[in-house]
């Protein structure tokens, strides 16, 4: 049998590598906020025929709307983020950006958001966030009350959840950085679903190991988590990679509109699924034992 | 036990029977619905939100008179036939929007002087040649058309002794001497109410244009219209007496000013836009569902035929519930729905995980199945009641007002709608057909379940 609890530290030394550059990614460059919350205008520009980026950017700036980075979005459309104008100063910038770029321009998509409005919704997003994670919670302790320490179940999956989000959002961090890729509600709600996947994945596992306790398997705990996340493990995959397919196609054809809402899906499907498998569970092990030293990287393994 | 199974057959195939009847083809007319309802992101159109300056109304009335402003935009909205627009009053505090949603309009410059107009309505009467010409009266040397400008606030709608509404209004000075005027001269003939160019009609479509029966100066009443539209008429007649300015509060030097006829929130998409996103929707969903299937087929084999056959199910009932309830569609909606039907096959392998250990453990075929199916419920239970509570908090944050609000909205209802009901697939439709196929004896080869007949004997 596969030993996936003993291999702990490995798996906790990775997530905590990945955790850490995100985190110094938000602390140095932060998250690039869109229309949604940060207020202000985005368009989809639509050129026939197409231009590159940078001219465009370029163009932009020498119009008065600062220095942004288009976000390539299907074939021969950007979408731009800037100060908020009415649809009328947008028709007139289109006009512009036809004398600079000799290229038609066609205005696809208009959103204008009000400072206000962008305010709020940060402040909504943040509270739904900070919901979920306490419903979530609650429900798990609930779902295990009758084993011991419920309270301990929950707060491992909540932390593998919390994982989960901290690698998404640092790669979203990075990505924002290195190609100016914003986050706009649907990344909160694409971030919102995948903890609830996440949170369903663990579930299973944990509810194995419920079960595989009150049939006595093993005196030692270590094992019957073992066992338990071996037993899952067909299932936990065959879930991953049958709802994989399905997004990797979105991801891959699908509507540009969504692209990174779907690159959202797809990561924490992924990262969902190899903190269930790899994280909650053998967090579980480590308080059972107050092998607390496990969570160090390169300490001494204990016997 | 058998019969039951019989019972759930016949039930399974008349709901996939009713389901398929109603989404083919799409747009057959189903309890008044017709085709899918598309999001302004799929079907293109224009999403506008005006702040209205209320400032110049009683509080107190200031709920009456919105809905009569929103009673307005209606009409004018419907008067140029696009099809399901949506219009509602946002109240917030003591500020009121205005949300307007015009779906497959591309115009943005028309639609905005369509709603910005002021929403004066005007009296009018037949000339000689049929033809509805403004009523006109003369106070003060001055020719002027009697119009709502010059109602009092009081209009309003009561019942007389026998049940028949009535919708009492009041002039003021301007209004009483032309409405004695017009009165006069068009005792026992027809004055019509027109919004713009369009006459007000009743909700059976017929124009409201009552008789008049006696010489009216301050005070009058309307008979002979049915309770509804006599209260529309009340709020319109009460929206149309003051203007309520349609705009934007902006903070200029340190100061709120408000800005007419601007929208406070805008978002427009394309149609071209839409289309391009509904074809590129419909062929992931398509080369991702076929990937699916080849995937449990040969995987699962036997039972991943059964659940491919309940998937299909799923596929055509949800489809059926979008279209009937109706829920309108957006691009994350559908990214919900492709991620539900993920969602949909994981109950199934739960399930047939379950029924291999089983079978591995040495149980027969039919044992195997229920204990698949009873162990891997709690888990089933329990792992979506987090999705649930995803898609809860995120239809909450979908009535927030932000303009991606239809799209997370769109998405969490697909999701939440979907997730409820692939439990059910997974349950009683799957379990159906594989208990009727162990029961008929028809497959009894264990490789057929994805176990190697040896394994068996491995069993304790």
């Amino acid at each position: 049998m596969i030993d996936l609890v003993s291999k702990k530290q490995w798996f906790f030394l990775i997530s905590g590598i990945l955790i850490v550059a995100g985190i110094i990614s938000l602390a140095v460059f932060g998250l690039k906020l869109g229309t949604d919350f940060a207020s202000g205008t985005s368009m989809t520009l639509q050129f026939s025929p197409p231009v590159e980026q940078s001219p465009l950017a370029q163009a932009i700036d020498e119009l008065g709307y600062g220095k942004i980075t288009p976000q390539p979005e299907g074939e021969g459309n950007f979408r731009i983020h800037i100060r908020q104008i009415t649809s009328e100063e947008a028709d007139e910038l289109a006009k512009e950006l036809v004398k600079k770029l000799d290229s038609q321009v066609e205005i696809i998509a208009f959103y204008s958001v009000p400072p206000a409005v962008g305010t709020e919704t940060a402040h909504n997003a943040i509270i739904a966030v900070i919901i979920a994670a306490v419903a979530m919670l609650l429900y798990i302790v609930w779902a295990f009350r009758r084993m011991p320490s419920p309270f301990r179940w929950g707060t491992c999956a909540v932390i593998a959840l919390i994982h989960d989000v901290f690698i998404i959002v640092g790669i979203f961090s990075i990505l924002g950085w290195l190609a100016g890729v914003e986050i706009d509600a649907l990344f909160i709600t694409g971030l919102l679903a995948v903890v609830g996947y996440s949170i369903n994945n663990t579930v299973v596992i944990f509810d194995r190991i419920r079960e595989n306790v009150s049939r006595h398997i093993s005196p030692d705990f270590a094992t019957t988590v073992n066992s338990s996340i071996v037993e899952t493990l067909g299932r936990s995959l065959n879930t991953s990679l049958t709802t994989l397919f399905v997004i990797l196609a979105l991801f891959l054809f699908g509507g540009a509109t969504i692209h990174y809402f779907v690159l959202v899906l797809l990561l924490g499907i992924i990262i969902g699924t190899y903190s269930s498998v790899c994280i909650s569970s053998q967090l579980l092990v480590v308080w059972e034992k107050k092998e607390w030293r496990a969570l160090l990287p390169f300490a001494k393994r204990t016997a | 036990m058998r019969s039951r199974n019989v019972y759930l057959l016949i039930f399974i195939l008349a709901l996939f029977g009713f389901a398929l009847w109603s989404i083919v083809p799409l747009d057959r007319n189903v309890f008044g619905r017709e085709g899918l309802r598309l999001g302004l992101d799929l079907k293109g159109g224009i999403y506008l939100v005006y702040q209205a300056d209320v400032s110049d109304i009683e509080p107190a009335n200031r709920d009456e008179i919105m809905k009569g402003v929103k009673g307005v935009i209606e009409r004018r909205i419907n008067a140029l036939g696009i099809t399901e627009p949506t219009i509602e009053i946002q109240k917030q505090g003591e500020e009121y929007n205005i949300a307007i949603s015009l779906p497959g309009v591309s115009e943005t410059e028309k639609a905005k002087e369509m709603v910005g107009r002021v929403s004066l309505l005007e009296f009018r009467e037949l000339d000689a040649g049929g033809n509805w010409i403004p009523a006109t009266g003369t106070v003060n040397g001055e020719e002027l058309t009697l119009s709502s400008r010059y109602f009092k606030e009081n209009t309003s709608v009561t019942v007389n002794q026998l049940g028949s509404p009535l919708l009492i209004f009041e002039w003021d000075a301007t209004g009483a001497q032309l409405s004695k005027q017009i009165t006069t001269r068009l005792l026992e003939k027809q004055l019509a109410i027109y919004l713009g160019d369009e006459p007000l009609r009743g909700a059976d479509g017929h124009i409201i244009a009552p008789v008049v029966r006696a010489v009216i100066e301050d005070k009058g009443q309307i008979e002979g219209l049915s309770l509804a539209d006599a209260n529309e008429l009340s709020r319109l007649l009460n929206a149309g007496r003051i203007p309520v300015p349609l705009g934007r509060w902006v903070e200029k030097e340190g100061s709120q000013v408000f800005e007419p006829n601007i929208p406070y929130l805008e978002g427009t998409t394309r149609p071209t836009l839409g289309a391009e996103n509904i074809k590129r929707s419909i062929l992931a969903a398509e080369i991702g569902i076929v990937l699916l299937l080849i995937f449990m087929l040969v995987y699962y084999r036997l039972p991943g035929f059964v659940a491919c056959l309940s998937l299909g199910v799923y596929g055509v009932v949800l489809l059926a519930i979008f279209k009937l309830i109706p829920v309108t569609l957006t691009l994350p909606g559908i990214a919900g729905f492709i991620l539900s039907v993920g969602m949909a096959v994981d109950a199934n392998v739960l399930i047939f995980e379950r029924m291999k250990e089983e079978l591995r453990g040495g149980r027969s075929l039919g044992a195997a199945v229920e204990a698949g199916f009873n162990r891997a419920w709690t888990a089933i239970r329990d792992s979506n009641i987090t999705t649930f509570i995803a898609c809860i908090i995120l239809i909450w944050l979908g009535t927030t007002k932000t303009l991606s609000a239809p799209m997370v909205s769109g998405f969490a209802l697909t999701l939440l709608i979907g997730v409820a009901l692939s439990m059910f697939t997974a349950i009683v439709i799957t379990r159906t057909f594989l208990r009727l196929i162990i029961g008929s004896r028809v497959v009894k080869n264990l490789a057929a379940y994805g176990v190697t007949p040896v394994a068996t004997k491995r069993g304790t």
